[in-house]
């Protein structure tokens, strides 16, 4: 009886874990909407729909653009978290591109790109998640531009994150000095990676295989 | 101690290594019937302890031998008296129906036959009266001429040929009359072959049936005998038995996986698609425990039928209960069945939507509507209906396997055991000869004092003198 007793002990801790593993995933958004980058919404419609796609039952994702002051709820253009049932996953999806659709259609260019707040944005989103794996998507030239009286010198915490860049478009005076965009290229990297995260860039959106 | 220490006791080295080769040589012939003693103790023990393991184990693999023939013989003798059993049971329902069938039979029979006899009595050809007019023609034939007599015969004549014809007709009619009730005779003849046939049929089925009881009451004997024929044939059969039910096993796994298919991703639906319990997800689980109670409701309906006896208890029941588990457990299948087929309609839902989404996301919204799709619904809902209801049938395999499956894993662990036997005596053999090449080794390098005690105990021999009895005179 004590034997038995054992072994059904033993296969209840087996089976039972002291705490739950996340597996599902949190994929943050931002999309540039600086005058640059306002033609290339097409395509960062395309990644997001790709997204969708891939995305399971309880995984969360949220788009959000960059602006003059990123750091804000407001910013966050579609939100969800998908069901666990697949058929209202479905429908939470085929909502979400809607939304974005919408947004696409009618997005105003922005005067500064503020990318730190919002990545520092995304963080938090992830974070409050809690989700299994952290994706930080930049659909961005990754040139911050900020308005005066705004501070971004922080060390945003990418422990656990991958933050992968998105379409790093050349700008006019990276076709002269070709250095300022490899600098700009480290200079996130370095940031990222310094704060613990991971860093990736996919110019090439036709081969987004591997992106999740 | 390093080397370059030994090498420099004298100031050559070649001189110091041959010093020590000299002393090395001396210690080890000094110690050589010692060292000797030691490696074939050594050896010896080695070899012996194998020895002992190997012939434990070949009495554990008699042991086991003995034990698996006696399984297969309580599981031969088991079968051989359900066949018996079965067969008995066809012979009484045989005579059983027969008989119940004889007084029938027995009455159309009398009845055939007292028809017969009476027609045949009806056909009887009655003979012609004798002419009793004979004798007066004659007398007649005796008066004169002149009395009259010419005409008197000559009405007389006029008369027997009207009587002639009448009676021709009236013997031609009762012929005809005979001939129809010979002619109505013959259905009823037909009718009694008839009746003798079936009654030769049923009787050489009963005669096949009883070759057939014979046959098996002969092996039955044997296996009571404890006969070594009887015991190959159940092993080789028990091989056969274990390799079919494994094939059709492998089938019915096949089966269960497609089964699994079909409901696990509407089962997400119900349970959800992110939960898990370990590693494994609960909609995946659930599918499959679904399965598993179909698989154990058809075992304990086969049981109920007492088509399989994998649970003695069951069998055992009363005949009322029996029923009453029989129409409990096909209640439960159909519903499982119905909930099946419902899933998988739910699956072919999910996947369309699945499908409409994904063609959205990828921008290629209004693809051609499939006009064959209500085929594939109903197939699956078919299949959904009808598996569970055909891994009902598991049970009979499932049963041969684990019957055969003892005999298969007793022939195993005997050959396991022979192996090891035989690999123990072996390496008890290979110990002992090491054990004599391990002397020839330490020998090999005291070859030079060896050679001088052996020229030394030659010397001593031919020196010294020869003993009294070696000399004495051979007497024939």
């Amino acid at each position: 009886m004590k034997r038995a007793s054992f072994f059904a002990c033993l296969v209840l801790a087996a089976c039972t874990q002291s705490a739950p593993v996340a597996r599902n995933t949190g994929v943050y958004m931002l999309i540039d909407t600086s005058g640059t980058y306002r033609g290339e919404m097409r395509k960062a419609e395309d990644v997001i729909l790709y997204t969708l796609s891939h995305l399971e039952p309880a995984d969360s994702f949220a788009v959000a653009r960059i602006d003059t002051g990123s750091f804000s709820e407001k910013d966050i253009i579609a939100k969800t978290t998908f069901d666990d049932r697949p058929s209202t996953t479905n429908a939470q999806k085929r909502a979400f591109a809607q939304k974005v659709q919408n947004f696409v259609a009618r997005a105003n260019a922005s005067e500064y790109t503020d990318i730190t707040g919002g990545l520092l944005q995304a963080v938090e989103f992830l974070n409050e998640k809690g989700t299994g794996r952290k994706t930080i998507l930049i659909f961005s030239d990754l040139e911050q531009d900020l308005e005066k009286g705004y501070i971004r010198d922080i060390e945003v915490p990418f422990e656990g994150f991958q933050v992968v860049a998105l379409n790093v478009v050349k700008l006019r005076k990276d076709n002269y000095d070709p250095r300022q965009y490899l600098a700009r290229l480290e200079q996130w990297k370095g940031q990222v990676e310094k704060a613990g995260g991971k860093w990736r860039v996919v110019n090439d959106l036709d081969r987004l295989d591997g992106l999740l | 101690m390093s080397m370059n220490v030994l090498l420099a006791i004298t100031p050559w080295p070649a001189i110091s290594i041959l010093i020590w080769i000299v002393v090395l040589v001396a210690v080890l012939y000094l110690a050589r019937h010692t060292a000797h003693q030691a490696i074939r103790t050594a050896s010896g023990a080695i070899s012996r302890g194998l020895r002992l393991a190997s012939h434990s184990v070949s009495h554990a693999e008699s042991r086991l031998a003995e034990r698996n023939r006696e399984v297969l013989l309580g599981a031969g003798r088991e079968a051989k008296e359900r066949i018996i059993e079965r067969e008995f049971a066809r012979v009484g329902e045989t005579v059983r129906k027969d008989l119940a069938n004889y007084p029938h039979l027995h009455r159309g029979l009398s009845d055939a036959i007292g028809r017969i006899e009476k027609d045949h009595q009806d056909a009887v050809e009655m003979p012609p009266e004798p002419p009793g007019w004979v004798r007066a023609v004659e007398t007649v034939s005796k008066l004169d001429a002149k009395n009259g007599g010419g005409d008197v015969l000559a009405d007389i004549h006029k008369s027997i040929v009207k009587a002639h014809k009448e009676a021709m007709e009236a013997y031609r009619e009762a012929s005809t009359e005979r001939h129809e009730l010979l002619r109505a005779m013959m259905p009823r003849w037909r009718d009694v072959q008839q009746l003798l046939t079936d009654v030769d049929k049923k009787v050489e089925s009963l005669l096949s049936r009883s070759v057939g009881v014979d046959r098996h009451m002969q092996e039955y004997e044997a296996i009571v005998k404890r006969e070594d024929k009887a015991v190959s044939v159940l092993s080789s059969s028990s091989l056969v038995h274990f390799f079919v039910s494994a094939l059709v096993l492998l089938v019915a796994i096949g089966g269960a996986a497609i089964n699994f298919s079909l409901i696990a991703r509407p089962m997400a639906e119900m349970v959800g698609g992110t939960s898990f319990i370990g590693i494994f997800k609960t909609a995946d689980i659930a599918a499959l425990v679904i399965i598993m109670v179909e698989i154990s409701m058809g075992l304990f309906l086969m049981e109920s039928l007492r088509i399989t006896r994998l649970f003695p208890v069951i069998g055992a029941l009363p005949d009322k209960m029996r029923v009453r588990m029989i129409w409990i457990t096909f209640s439960i299948l159909l519903l499982l069945a119905s909930i099946e087929a419902g899933l998988a309609y739910m699956r072919e839902v999910l996947l369309q939507d699945e499908l409409a989404t994904s063609a959205l996301l990828r921008g290629t919204e209004g693809t051609v509507e499939n006009g064959f799709l209500w085929i594939t619904t109903a197939a699956q809902m078919g299949m959904g209906f009808v598996l569970p209801f055909a891994l009902v049938f598991v049970a009979i395999p499932l049963e041969t396997f684990v019957h055969s499956l003892r005999t298969v894993l007793g022939l195993i662990a005997i050959g396991v055991l022979r192996a090891l036997s035989l690999l123990l005596r072996v390496s008890g053999n290979g110990f002992r000869h090491l054990g004599t090449l391990a002397e020839r080794i330490y020998d090999l390098p005291l070859f030079l004092p060896l050679w001088l005690e052996a020229k030394w105990l030659a010397n001593g021999r031919a020196t010294a003198p020869m003993p009294v009895e070696e000399l004495r005179e051979v007497t024939p």
